[in-house]
Protein backbone atom coordinates (compact mmCIF):
# COMPACT_ATOMS: atom_id res chain seq x y z
CA UNK A 1 0.00 0.00 0.00
CA UNK A 2 1.23 3.09 -1.10
CA UNK A 3 0.42 5.93 1.57
CA UNK A 4 -0.98 9.37 0.40
CA UNK A 5 -0.69 12.30 2.65
CA UNK A 6 -2.20 15.39 0.37
CA UNK A 7 -2.72 18.19 2.58
CA UNK A 8 -5.47 20.06 0.32
CA UNK A 9 -7.04 23.29 1.52
CA UNK A 10 -9.87 24.79 -0.71
CA UNK A 11 -11.51 28.33 0.05
CA UNK A 12 -15.00 28.79 -1.58
CA UNK A 13 -16.62 31.90 -2.49
CA UNK A 14 -12.81 32.85 -3.56
CA UNK A 15 -13.65 29.06 -4.88
CA UNK A 16 -11.10 27.02 -4.49
CA UNK A 17 -7.49 26.74 -3.70
CA UNK A 18 -5.44 22.94 -3.90
CA UNK A 19 -1.77 22.95 -2.86
CA UNK A 20 -0.22 19.77 -4.18
CA UNK A 21 3.10 19.51 -3.03
CA UNK A 22 4.46 16.83 -5.25
CA UNK A 23 2.98 17.03 -8.48
CA UNK A 24 1.44 13.66 -8.17
CA UNK A 25 -0.64 14.90 -5.58
CA UNK A 26 -3.13 17.53 -6.59
CA UNK A 27 -4.74 15.69 -9.68
CA UNK A 28 -4.22 12.31 -10.76
CA UNK A 29 0.04 12.91 -11.25
CA UNK A 30 1.52 10.56 -13.66
CA UNK A 31 4.92 9.43 -13.36
CA UNK A 32 6.83 7.55 -16.13
CA UNK A 33 7.19 4.47 -14.10
CA UNK A 34 3.78 4.62 -12.86
CA UNK A 35 4.77 5.43 -9.10
CA UNK A 36 3.04 7.41 -7.04
CA UNK A 37 5.43 10.05 -5.79
CA UNK A 38 2.67 12.39 -3.97
CA UNK A 39 4.67 14.20 -1.13
CA UNK A 40 1.88 16.67 -0.01
CA UNK A 41 -1.25 18.45 -2.29
CA UNK A 42 -2.58 22.20 -1.10
CA UNK A 43 -5.55 23.26 -2.70
CA UNK A 44 -7.88 26.45 -2.84
CA UNK A 45 -10.71 26.90 -4.30
CA UNK A 46 -12.86 30.03 -3.75
CA UNK A 47 -16.15 31.13 -5.29
CA UNK A 48 -17.67 34.62 -5.34
CA UNK A 49 -20.03 36.56 -7.97
CA UNK A 50 -20.07 33.31 -10.22
CA UNK A 51 -16.48 32.78 -11.04
CA UNK A 52 -14.42 29.99 -8.85
CA UNK A 53 -10.99 31.19 -8.07
CA UNK A 54 -8.59 27.81 -8.26
CA UNK A 55 -5.14 27.89 -6.52
CA UNK A 56 -2.78 24.98 -6.75
CA UNK A 57 0.29 24.85 -5.56
CA UNK A 58 2.55 22.52 -7.35
CA UNK A 59 5.75 21.16 -5.16
CA UNK A 60 8.72 20.21 -6.71
CA UNK A 61 9.85 16.97 -5.95
CA UNK A 62 13.79 17.48 -7.46
CA UNK A 63 15.46 15.12 -9.49
CA UNK A 64 15.37 15.05 -13.46
CA UNK A 65 12.70 13.36 -14.26
CA UNK A 66 9.81 14.57 -15.45
CA UNK A 67 6.36 14.26 -13.63
CA UNK A 68 3.02 16.01 -13.71
CA UNK A 69 -0.88 15.99 -13.42
CA UNK A 70 -3.85 15.97 -14.70
CA UNK A 71 -6.98 18.01 -12.74
CA UNK A 72 -10.52 18.26 -13.71
CA UNK A 73 -11.91 21.68 -13.74
CA UNK A 74 -15.91 22.79 -13.25
CA UNK A 75 -15.42 25.04 -15.92
CA UNK A 76 -13.61 26.35 -19.28
CA UNK A 77 -11.28 28.66 -17.36
CA UNK A 78 -10.65 32.31 -18.57
CA UNK A 79 -7.15 32.65 -17.61
CA UNK A 80 -4.10 30.72 -15.65
CA UNK A 81 -1.73 32.42 -13.98
CA UNK A 82 1.02 32.22 -11.31
CA UNK A 83 -0.80 32.66 -7.80
CA UNK A 84 -0.20 34.71 -5.26
CA UNK A 85 2.70 33.80 -2.89
CA UNK A 86 0.98 33.18 0.67
CA UNK A 87 -2.19 32.57 0.06
CA UNK A 88 -2.60 28.58 0.90
CA UNK A 89 -0.20 29.26 3.75
CA UNK A 90 -2.52 31.80 5.47
CA UNK A 91 -5.36 29.78 5.31
CA UNK A 92 -3.80 26.74 6.73
CA UNK A 93 -2.15 29.00 9.38
CA UNK A 94 -5.89 30.32 9.75
CA UNK A 95 -7.13 26.79 10.75
CA UNK A 96 -4.20 24.41 11.34
CA UNK A 97 -2.17 26.92 13.66
CA UNK A 98 1.16 25.02 14.55
CA UNK A 99 4.22 27.02 13.89
CA UNK A 100 5.61 23.39 12.46
CA UNK A 101 2.59 23.09 9.95
CA UNK A 102 2.96 26.32 8.65
CA UNK A 103 6.54 26.24 8.15
CA UNK A 104 6.28 23.05 6.37
CA UNK A 105 3.72 24.76 4.27
CA UNK A 106 5.65 27.87 3.18
CA UNK A 107 8.41 25.86 1.69
CA UNK A 108 6.35 24.07 0.12
CA UNK A 109 -17.14 18.34 -26.20
CA UNK A 110 -17.02 16.13 -24.23
CA UNK A 111 -17.79 13.09 -26.92
CA UNK A 112 -14.78 15.07 -29.20
CA UNK A 113 -12.42 12.14 -31.02
CA UNK A 114 -9.72 14.18 -29.74
CA UNK A 115 -9.24 16.54 -26.79
CA UNK A 116 -9.25 20.47 -28.06
CA UNK A 117 -6.03 22.41 -26.46
CA UNK A 118 -7.92 25.63 -25.36
CA UNK A 119 -5.16 26.99 -23.60
CA UNK A 120 -1.23 26.57 -22.90
CA UNK A 121 0.69 28.88 -20.79
CA UNK A 122 3.90 28.45 -19.00
CA UNK A 123 4.22 29.44 -14.96
CA UNK A 124 7.98 29.05 -13.83
CA UNK A 125 8.86 25.59 -14.23
CA UNK A 126 5.71 24.53 -15.34
CA UNK A 127 3.98 23.47 -18.56
CA UNK A 128 0.13 23.98 -17.98
CA UNK A 129 -2.34 22.96 -20.97
CA UNK A 130 -6.34 23.24 -20.51
CA UNK A 131 -8.06 20.41 -22.61
CA UNK A 132 -11.64 20.00 -23.58
CA UNK A 133 -12.51 16.74 -24.28
CA UNK A 134 -13.38 13.40 -23.40
CA UNK A 135 -12.38 10.70 -20.99
CA UNK A 136 -10.88 9.08 -23.60
CA UNK A 137 -9.65 11.89 -25.94
CA UNK A 138 -8.19 13.59 -23.01
CA UNK A 139 -6.26 9.73 -21.48
CA UNK A 140 -4.96 9.97 -25.67
CA UNK A 141 -3.89 13.34 -25.74
CA UNK A 142 -2.08 12.50 -22.03
CA UNK A 143 -0.86 9.45 -23.70
CA UNK A 144 0.91 10.85 -26.34
CA UNK A 145 2.27 13.12 -24.33
CA UNK A 146 4.42 11.16 -22.32
CA UNK A 147 1.96 11.02 -19.49
CA UNK A 148 1.73 7.65 -17.70
CA UNK A 149 -1.81 6.69 -16.79
CA UNK A 150 -2.30 4.24 -13.69
CA UNK A 151 -5.23 1.31 -14.48
CA UNK A 152 -8.02 3.23 -12.70
CA UNK A 153 -7.43 6.09 -15.14
CA UNK A 154 -9.82 5.38 -18.02
CA UNK A 155 -12.62 5.10 -15.69
CA UNK A 156 -11.64 8.10 -13.39
CA UNK A 157 -11.65 10.40 -16.81
CA UNK A 158 -14.99 9.16 -17.67
CA UNK A 159 -16.00 9.96 -14.21
CA UNK A 160 -15.03 13.24 -14.53
CA UNK A 161 -15.65 14.49 -18.38
CA UNK A 162 -19.70 12.75 -18.07
CA UNK A 163 -19.95 15.96 -15.80
CA UNK A 164 -17.22 18.64 -17.09
CA UNK A 165 -14.87 17.95 -20.31
CA UNK A 166 -12.23 20.35 -19.05
CA UNK A 167 -8.85 19.15 -17.36
CA UNK A 168 -6.14 20.85 -16.51
CA UNK A 169 -2.46 18.92 -17.22
CA UNK A 170 0.06 20.40 -15.39
CA UNK A 171 3.86 18.83 -15.84
CA UNK A 172 7.33 20.23 -14.40
CA UNK A 173 10.09 20.95 -16.65
CA UNK A 174 13.13 19.84 -14.69
CA UNK A 175 15.80 21.82 -17.12
CA UNK A 176 13.63 24.93 -16.62
CA UNK A 177 13.08 24.29 -13.20
CA UNK A 178 17.21 23.41 -12.64
CA UNK A 179 18.15 26.75 -14.26
CA UNK A 180 15.11 28.59 -11.77
CA UNK A 181 17.14 27.41 -9.07
CA UNK A 182 13.96 25.35 -7.83
CA UNK A 183 15.03 23.11 -5.25
CA UNK A 184 12.86 19.42 -4.17
CA UNK A 185 10.10 21.55 -1.91
CA UNK A 186 9.65 24.57 -3.47
CA UNK A 187 6.35 24.97 -4.55
CA UNK A 188 4.82 27.29 -7.96
CA UNK A 189 1.09 28.64 -7.31
CA UNK A 190 -1.26 28.29 -10.18
CA UNK A 191 -4.22 30.13 -10.03
CA UNK A 192 -7.33 29.40 -12.45
CA UNK A 193 -10.14 31.21 -12.88
CA UNK A 194 -13.41 29.74 -13.93
CA UNK A 195 -16.77 30.96 -14.51
CA UNK A 196 -19.73 28.24 -13.36
CA UNK A 197 -22.69 28.60 -12.02
CA UNK A 198 -22.10 24.75 -10.37
CA UNK A 199 -18.48 24.99 -7.98
CA UNK A 200 -17.28 21.33 -6.82
CA UNK A 201 -13.92 20.47 -5.85
CA UNK A 202 -12.69 17.41 -7.51
CA UNK A 203 -11.73 14.74 -4.52
CA UNK A 204 -11.97 11.52 -6.65
CA UNK A 205 -8.97 12.55 -8.52
CA UNK A 206 -6.98 12.57 -5.38
CA UNK A 207 -6.99 8.39 -5.23
CA UNK A 208 -5.88 7.82 -8.84
CA UNK A 209 -3.55 5.65 -9.34
CA UNK A 210 -3.32 4.64 -5.42
CA UNK A 211 -4.40 1.01 -4.35
CA UNK A 212 -7.44 0.86 -2.59
CA UNK A 213 -6.70 0.58 1.12
CA UNK A 214 -4.30 3.41 0.63
CA UNK A 215 -5.24 6.39 2.73
CA UNK A 216 -6.16 9.56 1.53
CA UNK A 217 -6.24 12.56 3.66
CA UNK A 218 -6.38 16.26 2.28
CA UNK A 219 -7.06 19.56 4.17
CA UNK A 220 -9.79 21.01 1.89
CA UNK A 221 -10.46 25.23 2.66
CA UNK A 222 -13.83 26.83 0.93
CA UNK A 223 -14.53 30.37 0.78
CA UNK A 224 -18.02 31.39 -0.10
CA UNK A 225 -20.52 34.22 0.38
CA UNK A 226 -22.69 32.39 2.61
CA UNK A 227 -22.11 29.56 4.75
CA UNK A 228 -22.35 26.42 1.99
CA UNK A 229 -23.89 23.31 2.06
CA UNK A 230 -21.44 20.40 0.88
CA UNK A 231 -22.12 16.62 -0.46
CA UNK A 232 -21.52 14.58 0.65
CA UNK A 233 -22.32 16.65 3.86
CA UNK A 234 -19.23 16.10 6.34
CA UNK A 235 -19.42 14.11 9.89
CA UNK A 236 -18.60 16.70 12.78
CA UNK A 237 -15.65 16.02 14.07
CA UNK A 238 -17.36 14.46 17.62
CA UNK A 239 -18.70 11.89 15.49
CA UNK A 240 -15.49 11.57 13.43
CA UNK A 241 -13.81 10.82 16.93
CA UNK A 242 -16.83 7.95 18.03
CA UNK A 243 -15.88 5.88 14.64
CA UNK A 244 -13.60 2.56 14.68
CA UNK A 245 -9.82 3.38 14.73
CA UNK A 246 -9.49 1.56 11.34
CA UNK A 247 -12.45 2.97 9.75
CA UNK A 248 -12.11 6.38 7.65
CA UNK A 249 -14.83 8.99 8.61
CA UNK A 250 -14.49 10.40 4.62
CA UNK A 251 -15.18 13.94 5.16
CA UNK A 252 -15.25 16.23 8.80
CA UNK A 253 -15.62 19.72 9.18
CA UNK A 254 -13.63 20.87 11.31
CA UNK A 255 -14.27 24.22 11.17
CA UNK A 256 -17.32 26.66 10.00
CA UNK A 257 -17.35 30.46 10.75
CA UNK A 258 -17.34 33.87 9.71
CA UNK A 259 -13.77 34.85 7.82
CA UNK A 260 -11.82 36.78 9.95
CA UNK A 261 -10.97 40.34 9.15
CA UNK A 262 -7.18 39.44 9.76
CA UNK A 263 -7.87 36.44 7.03
CA UNK A 264 -9.44 38.71 4.13
CA UNK A 265 -6.75 41.36 4.31
CA UNK A 266 -3.54 39.29 4.28
CA UNK A 267 -5.26 36.86 0.94
CA UNK A 268 -6.94 40.20 -0.42
CA UNK A 269 -2.94 41.61 0.17
CA UNK A 270 -1.09 38.69 -1.97
CA UNK A 271 -0.90 38.76 -5.66
CA UNK A 272 -4.20 38.55 -7.81
CA UNK A 273 -6.36 37.91 -4.64
CA UNK A 274 -7.95 41.53 -4.98
CA UNK A 275 -11.33 40.45 -5.63
CA UNK A 276 -11.47 38.95 -2.58
CA UNK A 277 -14.40 40.80 -0.83
CA UNK A 278 -12.78 42.60 2.89
CA UNK A 279 -16.04 41.13 4.63
CA UNK A 280 -18.88 38.87 4.37
CA UNK A 281 -16.77 35.42 3.63
CA UNK A 282 -17.61 32.51 5.05
CA UNK A 283 -14.61 29.95 5.89
CA UNK A 284 -15.61 26.30 6.01
CA UNK A 285 -12.69 23.52 6.65
CA UNK A 286 -13.31 20.16 6.03
CA UNK A 287 -10.78 17.18 6.28
CA UNK A 288 -10.82 14.49 3.99
CA UNK A 289 -9.77 11.30 5.26
CA UNK A 290 -10.87 8.41 2.87
CA UNK A 291 -9.68 4.74 1.69
CA UNK A 292 -9.23 5.72 -1.82
CA UNK A 293 -11.32 2.78 -2.43
CA UNK A 294 -13.95 5.03 -0.64
CA UNK A 295 -13.03 7.82 -2.42
CA UNK A 296 -15.92 7.90 -5.40
CA UNK A 297 -17.09 10.90 -4.99
CA UNK A 298 -16.48 15.08 -5.46
CA UNK A 299 -16.98 18.14 -3.26
CA UNK A 300 -20.37 19.28 -4.15
CA UNK A 301 -21.32 22.93 -2.96
CA UNK A 302 -23.89 25.41 -3.23
CA UNK A 303 -23.52 28.22 -1.50
CA UNK A 304 -26.56 30.23 -2.63
CA UNK A 305 -27.97 29.93 0.78
CA UNK A 306 -30.65 27.05 -0.86
CA UNK A 307 -29.23 24.34 0.85
CA UNK A 308 -29.05 22.05 -1.92
CA UNK A 309 -25.79 21.16 -3.43
CA UNK A 310 -25.72 19.00 -6.39
CA UNK A 311 -25.70 14.95 -6.38
CA UNK A 312 -24.38 15.41 -9.92
CA UNK A 313 -21.49 17.63 -9.61
CA UNK A 314 -20.71 15.43 -6.44
CA UNK A 315 -20.83 12.53 -8.69
CA UNK A 316 -23.22 10.15 -6.80
CA UNK A 317 -25.81 10.82 -9.69
CA UNK A 318 -25.58 10.75 -13.33
CA UNK A 319 -26.14 13.61 -15.13
CA UNK A 320 -29.85 12.85 -16.80
CA UNK A 321 -31.34 11.69 -13.46
CA UNK A 322 -30.65 14.67 -11.45
CA UNK A 323 -30.02 18.16 -12.75
CA UNK A 324 -29.12 20.31 -10.42
CA UNK A 325 -31.08 23.48 -12.71
CA UNK A 326 -34.53 21.65 -12.63
CA UNK A 327 -34.50 18.12 -11.49
CA UNK A 328 -35.14 16.52 -7.86
CA UNK A 329 -32.70 17.76 -5.50
CA UNK A 330 -31.67 15.28 -2.32
CA UNK A 331 -31.29 17.30 0.92
CA UNK A 332 -28.05 17.27 2.85
CA UNK A 333 -29.55 15.98 5.63
CA UNK A 334 -30.31 12.91 3.57
CA UNK A 335 -27.22 12.48 2.52
CA UNK A 336 -25.74 13.02 5.97
CA UNK A 337 -28.22 10.73 7.08
CA UNK A 338 -26.79 8.06 4.70
CA UNK A 339 -23.42 8.67 5.06
CA UNK A 340 -24.11 8.07 8.72
CA UNK A 341 -25.71 4.69 8.29
CA UNK A 342 -23.13 3.41 6.21
CA UNK A 343 -20.84 4.36 8.59
CA UNK A 344 -22.41 2.73 11.31
CA UNK A 345 -23.04 -0.18 8.79
CA UNK A 346 -19.97 -0.96 8.44
CA UNK A 347 -18.89 -0.62 12.45
CA UNK A 348 -21.51 -3.10 12.94
CA UNK A 349 -20.71 -5.37 10.61
CA UNK A 350 -16.80 -5.13 11.59
CA UNK A 351 -18.13 -5.92 15.38
CA UNK A 352 -20.66 -8.81 14.83
CA UNK A 353 -17.29 -10.53 12.53
CA UNK A 354 -15.12 -9.77 15.56
CA UNK A 355 -17.70 -10.87 17.75
CA UNK A 356 -18.91 -14.01 15.49
CA UNK A 357 -22.76 -12.29 17.08
CA UNK A 358 -24.63 -9.15 16.33
CA UNK A 359 -23.99 -5.79 17.00
CA UNK A 360 -26.42 -3.51 19.24
CA UNK B 1 -11.30 -44.81 -56.89
CA UNK B 2 -13.53 -42.15 -58.81
CA UNK B 3 -13.20 -38.19 -57.73
CA UNK B 4 -17.01 -38.18 -56.41
CA UNK B 5 -16.47 -41.42 -54.40
CA UNK B 6 -13.56 -40.16 -53.03
CA UNK B 7 -15.49 -36.86 -51.57
CA UNK B 8 -17.57 -39.04 -50.43
CA UNK B 9 -15.46 -41.20 -48.16
CA UNK B 10 -13.35 -37.79 -47.33
CA UNK B 11 -17.28 -36.61 -46.11
CA UNK B 12 -17.65 -40.08 -44.04
CA UNK B 13 -14.26 -39.52 -42.06
CA UNK B 14 -14.67 -36.01 -41.25
CA UNK B 15 -18.55 -37.25 -40.12
CA UNK B 16 -16.79 -39.90 -38.18
CA UNK B 17 -13.73 -38.47 -36.98
CA UNK B 18 -14.01 -37.92 -33.01
CA UNK B 19 -14.24 -33.53 -32.66
CA UNK B 20 -10.69 -33.35 -31.83
CA UNK B 21 -9.38 -29.88 -30.27
CA UNK B 22 -6.22 -29.97 -32.27
CA UNK B 23 -7.60 -30.53 -35.63
CA UNK B 24 -9.72 -26.58 -35.41
CA UNK B 25 -9.11 -23.30 -34.10
CA UNK B 26 -11.48 -21.53 -32.03
CA UNK B 27 -11.04 -17.92 -31.47
CA UNK B 28 -12.26 -16.08 -28.44
CA UNK B 29 -13.24 -11.89 -28.48
CA UNK B 30 -11.83 -10.47 -25.09
CA UNK B 31 -12.39 -7.06 -24.54
CA UNK B 32 -10.58 -4.61 -22.33
CA UNK B 33 -12.18 -1.52 -20.76
CA UNK B 34 -11.83 0.52 -17.87
CA UNK B 35 -8.40 -1.74 -17.31
CA UNK B 36 -11.12 -4.72 -16.82
CA UNK B 37 -10.86 -8.04 -18.93
CA UNK B 38 -14.27 -9.34 -20.19
CA UNK B 39 -13.61 -12.39 -19.17
CA UNK B 40 -11.96 -13.52 -16.25
CA UNK B 41 -12.48 -17.39 -16.79
CA UNK B 42 -11.54 -19.42 -20.15
CA UNK B 43 -12.11 -22.94 -20.80
CA UNK B 44 -9.98 -25.05 -22.99
CA UNK B 45 -9.73 -28.63 -24.41
CA UNK B 46 -6.96 -30.55 -23.75
CA UNK B 47 -4.43 -29.61 -26.71
CA UNK B 48 -6.79 -27.05 -27.87
CA UNK B 49 -5.70 -24.20 -30.06
CA UNK B 50 -7.33 -21.10 -29.49
CA UNK B 51 -7.40 -17.95 -31.40
CA UNK B 52 -7.63 -14.42 -28.96
CA UNK B 53 -8.92 -11.85 -30.12
CA UNK B 54 -8.35 -8.85 -27.66
CA UNK B 55 -9.63 -5.39 -27.91
CA UNK B 56 -8.31 -2.64 -25.64
CA UNK B 57 -11.40 0.52 -25.59
CA UNK B 58 -8.74 2.25 -23.30
CA UNK B 59 -7.13 5.43 -23.74
CA UNK B 60 -4.06 3.59 -22.07
CA UNK B 61 -1.84 -0.03 -23.29
CA UNK B 62 -2.52 -3.15 -22.13
CA UNK B 63 -1.29 -6.79 -22.04
CA UNK B 64 -2.62 -9.98 -22.31
CA UNK B 65 0.14 -12.69 -21.53
CA UNK B 66 -0.97 -16.58 -20.67
CA UNK B 67 1.57 -18.79 -18.95
CA UNK B 68 1.62 -20.38 -15.34
CA UNK B 69 2.46 -18.56 -12.18
CA UNK B 70 5.98 -18.39 -13.23
CA UNK B 71 5.52 -16.63 -16.33
CA UNK B 72 3.78 -14.54 -14.93
CA UNK B 73 5.74 -13.88 -12.00
CA UNK B 74 8.78 -13.04 -14.82
CA UNK B 75 6.69 -10.97 -16.72
CA UNK B 76 5.30 -8.73 -13.32
CA UNK B 77 8.75 -8.37 -12.35
CA UNK B 78 10.19 -7.95 -16.32
CA UNK B 79 11.18 -4.63 -17.76
CA UNK B 80 9.69 -5.26 -21.24
CA UNK B 81 7.56 -2.76 -22.26
CA UNK B 82 6.33 -3.96 -25.84
CA UNK B 83 5.81 -7.48 -26.36
CA UNK B 84 7.01 -8.62 -29.96
CA UNK B 85 4.68 -11.01 -31.59
CA UNK B 86 4.97 -14.60 -29.83
CA UNK B 87 2.47 -16.64 -28.95
CA UNK B 88 0.12 -16.01 -26.20
CA UNK B 89 2.33 -13.04 -25.10
CA UNK B 90 0.96 -9.19 -26.76
CA UNK B 91 0.86 -5.77 -26.26
CA UNK B 92 -2.77 -4.24 -27.43
CA UNK B 93 -2.07 -0.55 -27.79
CA UNK B 94 -4.69 1.90 -26.53
CA UNK B 95 -7.29 1.38 -28.94
CA UNK B 96 -6.53 -1.36 -30.67
CA UNK B 97 -7.17 -4.56 -31.43
CA UNK B 98 -4.29 -7.39 -31.55
CA UNK B 99 -4.84 -11.28 -31.77
CA UNK B 100 -2.59 -14.43 -30.29
CA UNK B 101 -2.92 -17.69 -31.11
CA UNK B 102 -1.66 -20.34 -28.47
CA UNK B 103 -2.19 -23.93 -28.09
CA UNK B 104 -3.11 -25.40 -24.97
CA UNK B 105 -1.36 -28.44 -23.29
CA UNK B 106 -2.92 -30.50 -20.19
CA UNK B 107 -2.08 -27.59 -17.55
CA UNK B 108 -4.37 -24.89 -16.32
CA UNK B 109 -2.69 -21.50 -16.74
CA UNK B 110 -3.43 -17.75 -15.83
CA UNK B 111 -3.72 -14.83 -18.14
CA UNK B 112 -2.66 -11.42 -17.35
CA UNK B 113 -1.42 -7.74 -18.04
CA UNK B 114 2.09 -6.74 -16.17
CA UNK B 115 2.51 -3.03 -17.11
CA UNK B 116 2.69 -1.07 -14.00
CA UNK B 117 -0.14 -1.79 -11.48
CA UNK B 118 -2.67 -3.70 -13.96
CA UNK B 119 -1.53 -7.01 -12.29
CA UNK B 120 -2.97 -6.06 -8.71
CA UNK B 121 -5.55 -3.56 -10.01
CA UNK B 122 -7.32 -7.30 -11.08
CA UNK B 123 -6.16 -7.53 -15.14
CA UNK B 124 -5.50 -11.39 -14.87
CA UNK B 125 -8.11 -14.71 -15.47
CA UNK B 126 -7.72 -18.23 -15.46
CA UNK B 127 -7.63 -20.96 -18.19
CA UNK B 128 -9.09 -24.15 -17.05
CA UNK B 129 -8.01 -27.10 -19.12
CA UNK B 130 -11.43 -29.36 -18.92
Amino acid sequence: MRPLRLPLAIVLGLFALLIAAPAWACGGLVNTNGSVTLVRTTTLAAYHRGIEHYVTSFEFAGGTGEFGSIIPLPGVPTKVIRGGDWTLQRLVQETQPQPEAFALAATAGAAEDRAQVILKTEIDALDIVVLEGGGTAVGDWAREHGFFLPPDAPEVLDFYAERSPIFMTVRFDASRAAEQGLGAGDGTPVHVVIPTTNPWVPLRILGLGAGPEAPVEADVYLLTDLEPATLPAPLTPGLATRLPQDLHPGLVLERSEAASPSLLTDLRDDKGMEWLPSSGMWLSYLRVDARAGDLDYDLAIDASGAGQPSPVAAGLAPEAASDPAGAPSYGPAIWTAIAVLVLLGVAAGRERRRTGRPAV
Amino acid sequence: MRPRLFAVALVALAACAPASASTSVRTVAIGIHYSAFSLDAIDVEPGETVRFVVTNTDPIDHEFIIGDQAVQVAHELGTEAFHPPRPGEITIPAGETVSTTFTFGERDLLFGCHLPGHYVFGMRGTVDVV
